[in-house]
C-alpha cells in the first residue's frame, strides 16, 4: 500500500524527469555537466527527510537589529510551515497548498548567515550556505547593495533568492534576475504613493530641498521623490549628497533654511536617517514659517526600529512602509501575524519581520504548487502568481521583473504614541493602480532577468 | 557670506568634539607614550552613560489600566517611573528631562574607573613594545568594547534628548543684521561648545597651574630624570589616563543629544580624531585643540553646496587633503616639537 508520501516522492520523479528531459533539450549545450555529474537534476535537490533554507541576515553591523527581527520571524514561518504554533498567516493565506507537514513532506530545517551589511561577507555566507550546507533557496539581505549582490549570486549558484529588505529600483530593474523575487515596494512605489499625499497637506507650491544617502539606494529614491513631487508641482531646489555614515549632518542641514526651500526630504535610511532628522529637527526647521508656509520634512523609508531611534523627532513626518503591524485593525492576516509573533517574542513584527516572513511563506507555497524543489519549477510557479491573505491585500508577482504589485502605505508620525511601538500611525492606502508602472519604465530600464539556472 | 558664517559655527561644534577626543588622546601619548586607539571607545561609552542615566531615571512599575488595550489586545499595561512616583510628577519630570547634565557628574568616577582599568589592565603591559603592537591591542579593545556595547543596547541609535529648555534653535542672523533664518543653530550645540571651552580650558589650567600638573609636564619632557628625583611618575600617568577618559566621556555624553548614541560612534571619531592630533603635532595640547577646531571648521565648509557642485566629493576628503599639506609643509605637525615619536 503506498503511504502518503511515497505517492509524493513518486509524483516528484516524475515531475522532476519531465523538468529535467526538459532543460537538457532546452539548454543543449549549455548545460553539459549535468550529463556528465548525473547526480542531481539541480543545485542541492534535497534528497532526505528534510530541505534546508538559508537565512542571510545581518547579525551584526549597522542593520543588526532589523536583521534580527528578519530572523525571528524567519523562526516563526519555519514553525508554521512544520506545523507547529498557531499557523500564523497560513491560516490567511489564499493558497492552501501548505499543509502544515514542512514542503513536499520534507521537514523544513534552516542555517544563518551573517550579511554584515556588506556585499562580500553577504556573498561569502550565501556561498557557504549553498555550498557546505546545502540551501535550496536563500532569503534575507537588509540595504539593495547586499540584496542586488547576494541575488546575482544566488542566479549563477541555481537557487531561488527570496529577497527581504530591500527598497532601490534596481533590485527588480536593471539588476533584476531570474531567480530573484521582491516582495517588498521600491523607491518608485514610494514616491507614486507619498506624491499626491504630500500635495494634498502641504499644497503644490512648495520647494523641495533633498539631502540623500551617497549610493545606489539614495540615487533610485531620490530621483523617484522628484519625479513625483514635480510631477505635483513642486520645485527642487537642490539636492545633495551626503557621505554614508556621516554622524554630524549639521554642515548639511544649516544651510537648508536660507536656500529658499520649505521642505526637506531626507533620502536616509538607518543611522544616517536617525541623525539627519534628529538633527533637523533640533535646528527647529519645523517651527520655522518660510515663504509664508510652515517649513515640512518628509522621510520617504520609514521603518519602526529607526522611528524608534528617532524618537519624538518623527512626528507628524510622512513617509511611506511596505506593512505596518497597525493593519490589524481591518486586516485578518495581518492579526494573525501580529498574534503569533507577538505572542512568541512579545512585541509586535516590524516591516522586515513581515516580509521575511511572507518571502519564506511565498517559497514553500510555490514548491509546493509546483510540486518541486526545481528551481525552474518554482520559477514558473512564481511568475505572474496571484495571492492574497498575507497582510498587503491582493498582491501580484510580475513575471517581468519578479516585483510584487499591491497597494502602499502610507504612514505619519504619531503625535501621540501610547507605547514604543505605535510612533507611526497609517495615513493612506495607496492603491496598486497608483503605483504601478510598466516593466520598462524609465527609472528601472535596462538589465535583463535571464534564464532560469537549475545549477549542477 | 552668511553661510559660510553659519559653516565656521557648525565647525566650531564639530571640532569641539574633535577637540576634546585629540586632548585625551595627546595626553595619553604624551606621558604614556601610548597610541590609544581605544579612545574613541571611551567617547561612545560616555554617549552610553548618558543613555544608562535616562534609562535608571525612567525604570518604571506597570500598573495595568483594563480601560485601554495593548497590540495584542490584552489590557494595557501602563508604566510610571519610580521617580515620579518617590518624588513626585514635577520633580520626577525634572530629573528625567536633565539626564544629560546629570549624566555628565555620573560619568566623572564611571570613566575614570573605566580609564584606570583599561591602563592597569592592559595598556600598561604594552608600554615597552613597538607602536604597531599598541595599535594593535588598543584598536583590538575597542572592538571588543564595541561588541559589549551593542549586545547590551543593540545596533540601532538610541535617542537622548537635551533638556526642554535647550531645544529649538536661536537665530543668530538677526543680530548680525541678516535676514530671518540666515543663521540658525540649535541651542544645545551652543551650550556643547561652551562645554568643551570650559573642559579644555580646565584641563590647561590643571596642567599648568597645579604642583601635580608641572610633575606631569615635567615627566613628559623627561620621564627619566623626574623618576631619578624620586617621583612614581607611573602613578601619575596613570591618573593622566583616567583624566583623558573623563575628558572623551563627558565630551561624548553632551553629544549623545546631537548625535544619537550607537556602538559604532566612536570608530566614526576616533579616525578624525587621529588626523587631528597628527595635524597639530604629536603630544601638543595647544596644537591638538587648534587643529581640531580648523578640520572641524574645514569640513563643515567643504560641505557647502557650492563647493560640492564646484568639486564632487570634497566634503569627503577636506581633512585628508589639508592634512597631507600641513604634514608636506610642517612635517611635525602645525606645533610639534623635535624629538617626539621620533625616536
Amino acid at each position: 500500500m503506498d503511504t502518503r508520501e511515497d505517492i509524493m516522492t513518486k509524483l516528484q520523479l516524475t515531475r522532476r524527469g519531465v523538468i529535467k528531459a526538459g532543460a537538457a533539450t532546452g539548454a543543449g549545450l549549455a548545460m553539459p555537466t549535468i550529463f556528465v555529474k548525473g547526480a542531481a537534476a539541480y543545485t542541492n535537490e534535497p534528497k532526505g527527510s528534510e530541505v534546508v533554507f538559508g537565512f542571510n541576515v545581518p547579525q551584526t553591523g549597522a542593520y543588526a537589529d532589523e536583521g534580527a527581527d528578519e530572523l525571528r520571524a524567519y523562526k516563526l514561518a519555519v514553525e508554521h510551515l512544520n506545523g507547529e504554533g498557531d499557523g500564523g498567516m497560513l491560516n490567511t493565506f489564499s493558497s492552501k497548498a501548505l499543509k502544515g507537514n514542512g514542503v513536499l513532506g520534507k521537514k523544513v530545517t534552516y542555517v544563518t548567515g551573517d550579511t554584515q551589511t556588506k556585499s562580500d561577507a553577504a556573498r561569502a555566507s550565501a556561498r557557504s550556505m549553498i555550498e557546505k550546507d546545502g540551501a535550496i533557496m536563500i532569503t534575507g539581505g537588509s540595504s539593495s547593495g547586499v540584496a542586488i549582490a547576494v541575488q546575482s549570486l544566488c542566479q549563477e549558484a541555481g537557487v531561488i533568492f527570496m529577497a527581504a529588505l530591500t527598497h532601490s529600483n534596481d533590485t527588480t530593474g536593471k539588476d533584476k534576475k531570474k531567480h530573484g523575487f521582491r516582495h517588498f515596494f521600491n523607491a518608485y512605489m514610494s514616491g507614486a504613493a507619498l506624491g499626491p499625499v504630500l500635495a494634498d497637506a502641504y499644497g503644490r507650491d512648495r520647494r523641495a530641498y533633498h539631502l540623500t544617502a551617497d549610493y545606489t539606494w539614495g540615487y533610485t529614491q531620490e530621483a523617484s521623490m522628484k519625479y513625483f513631487t514635480e510631477k505635483e508641482g513642486w520645485e527642487t531646489v537642490a539636492t545633495v549628497r551626503t557621505p554614508l555614515g556621516a554622524g554630524d549632518f549639521s554642515s548639511y542641514i544649516a544651510p537648508v533654511l536660507n536656500s529658499g526651500a520649505d521642505v526637506l526630504i531626507l533620502n536616509h535610511y538607518g543611522r544616517d536617517m536617525v541623525n539627519s532628522l534628529t538633527q533637523a529637527v533640533q535646528f527647529g526647521l519645523r517651527d520655522k514659517i518660510v515663504n509664508g508656509k510652515q517649513f515640512e520634512i518628509v522621510v520617504p523609508l520609514y521603518s519602526r526600529l529607526m522611528a524608534q531611534g528617532a524618537g519624538d523627532a518623527v512626528k507628524g513626518i510622512f513617509g511611506s512602509q511596505n506593512w505596518n503591524w497597525q493593519l490589524q485593525k481591518d486586516d485578518a492576516a495581518s492579526r494573525a501575524f501580529v498574534k503569533s509573533f507577538g505572542e512568541k517574542y512579545g512585541f509586535p513584527p516590524s516591516q522586515a519581520a513581515h516580509v521575511a516572513y511572507v518571502q519564506t511563506i511565498l517559497y514553500a507555497d510555490a514548491v509546493e504548487r509546483a510540486g518541486s524543489f526545481h528551481p525552474c519549477a518554482v520559477i514558473e510557479a512564481l511568475e505572474g502568481y496571484k495571492f492574497d491573505g498575507l497582510g498587503n491585500g491582493p498582491v501580484e508577482y510580475r513575471a517581468a521583473d519578479h516585483q510584487c504589485f499591491k497597494d502602499v502605505l502610507v504612514v505619519r508620525g504619531n503625535e501621540n504614541p501610547t507605547s514604543q511601538y505605535d510612533l507611526l500611525e497609517v495615513y493612506a492606502t495607496t492603491p496598486r493602480a497608483k503605483v504601478e508602472y510598466a516593466p520598462d519604465n524609465e527609472f528601472f530600464a535596462g538589465g535583463a532577468l535571464g534564464e532560469c539556472n537549475p545549477g549542477d | 557670506m552668511d553661510a559660510i558664517i553659519l559653516q565656521i559655527l557648525n565647525g566650531l561644534d564639530k571640532g569641539s568634539a574633535y577637540a576634546l577626543i585629540a586632548l585625551g588622546l595627546t595626553i595619553i601619548f604624551g606621558t604614556l607614550g601610548v597610541v590609544n586607539f581605544a579612545h574613541g571607545a571611551l567617547f561612545m561609552l560616555g554617549a552610553f552613560v548618558a543613555v544608562t542615566v535616562r534609562r535608571v531615571l525612567t525604570l518604571s512599575f506597570e500598573t495595568i489600566d483594563p480601560t485601554r488595550k495593548d497590540f495584542l489586545g490584552n489590557p494595557l499595561k501602563v508604566k510610571t517611573t519610580y521617580v515620579e512616583h518617590w518624588f513626585g510628577p514635577d520633580f520626577g519630570q525634572w530629573l528625567i528631562d536633565w539626564s544629560v547634565p546629570i549624566a555628565v557628574i555620573a560619568a566623572i568616577p564611571v570613566m575614570a574607573l573605566i580609564g584606570l582599568a583599561m591602563e592597569r589592565g592592559l595598556i600598561r603591559h604594552f608600554y615597552k613594545r613597538s607602536h604597531a603592537d599598541q595599535i594593535l591591542v588598543t584598536f583590538g579593545l575597542a572592538i571588543v568594547i564595541q561588541e559589549i556595547i551593542k549586545y547590551f543596547f543593540g545596533a540601532n541609535p538610541i535617542p537622548v534628548p537635551a533638556p526642554e529648555m535647550f531645544r529649538g534653535s536661536f537665530d543668530f542672523g538677526v543680530l548680525l543684521g541678516f535676514p530671518e533664518n540666515a543663521i540658525i543653530y540649535p541651542y544645545w550645540r551652543l551650550v556643547y561648545f561652551g562645554f568643551a571651552a570650559v573642559v579644555i580650558g580646565g584641563v590647561f589650567a590643571f596642567l599648568q597651574f597645579t604642583t601635580f600638573g608641572m610633575v606631569v609636564r615635567a615627566g613628559m619632557a623627561d620621564r627619566e630624570t623626574v623618576t631619578i628625583l624620586g617621583i612614581d611618575i607611573d602613578r601619575r600617568f596613570s591618573i593622566m589616563f583616567a583624566l583623558a577618559a573623563i575628558v572623551a566621556g563627558i565630551a561624548g555624553v553632551m553629544y549623545a543629544p546631537i548625535n544619537s548614541p550607537n556602538y559604532h560612534m566612536g570608530m566614526d571619531y576616533l579616525v578624525l580624531s587621529f588626523v587631528v592630533v597628527v595635524v597639530g603635532g604629536m603630544g601638543s595640547l595647544p596644537g591638538a585643540v587648534l587643529a581640531g577646531f580648523l578640520l572641524g571648521i574645514l569640513e563643515s565648509i567643504a560641505s557647502m553646496k557650492a563647493l560640492i557642485d564646484l568639486i564632487p566629493g570634497i566634503n569627503q576628503v577636506i581633512i585628508y587633503l589639508v592634512a597631507i599639506v600641513i604634514l608636506l609643509i610642517r612635517p611635525r605637525g602645525l606645533m610639534g616639537r623635535k624629538g617626539v615619536m621620533e625616536d
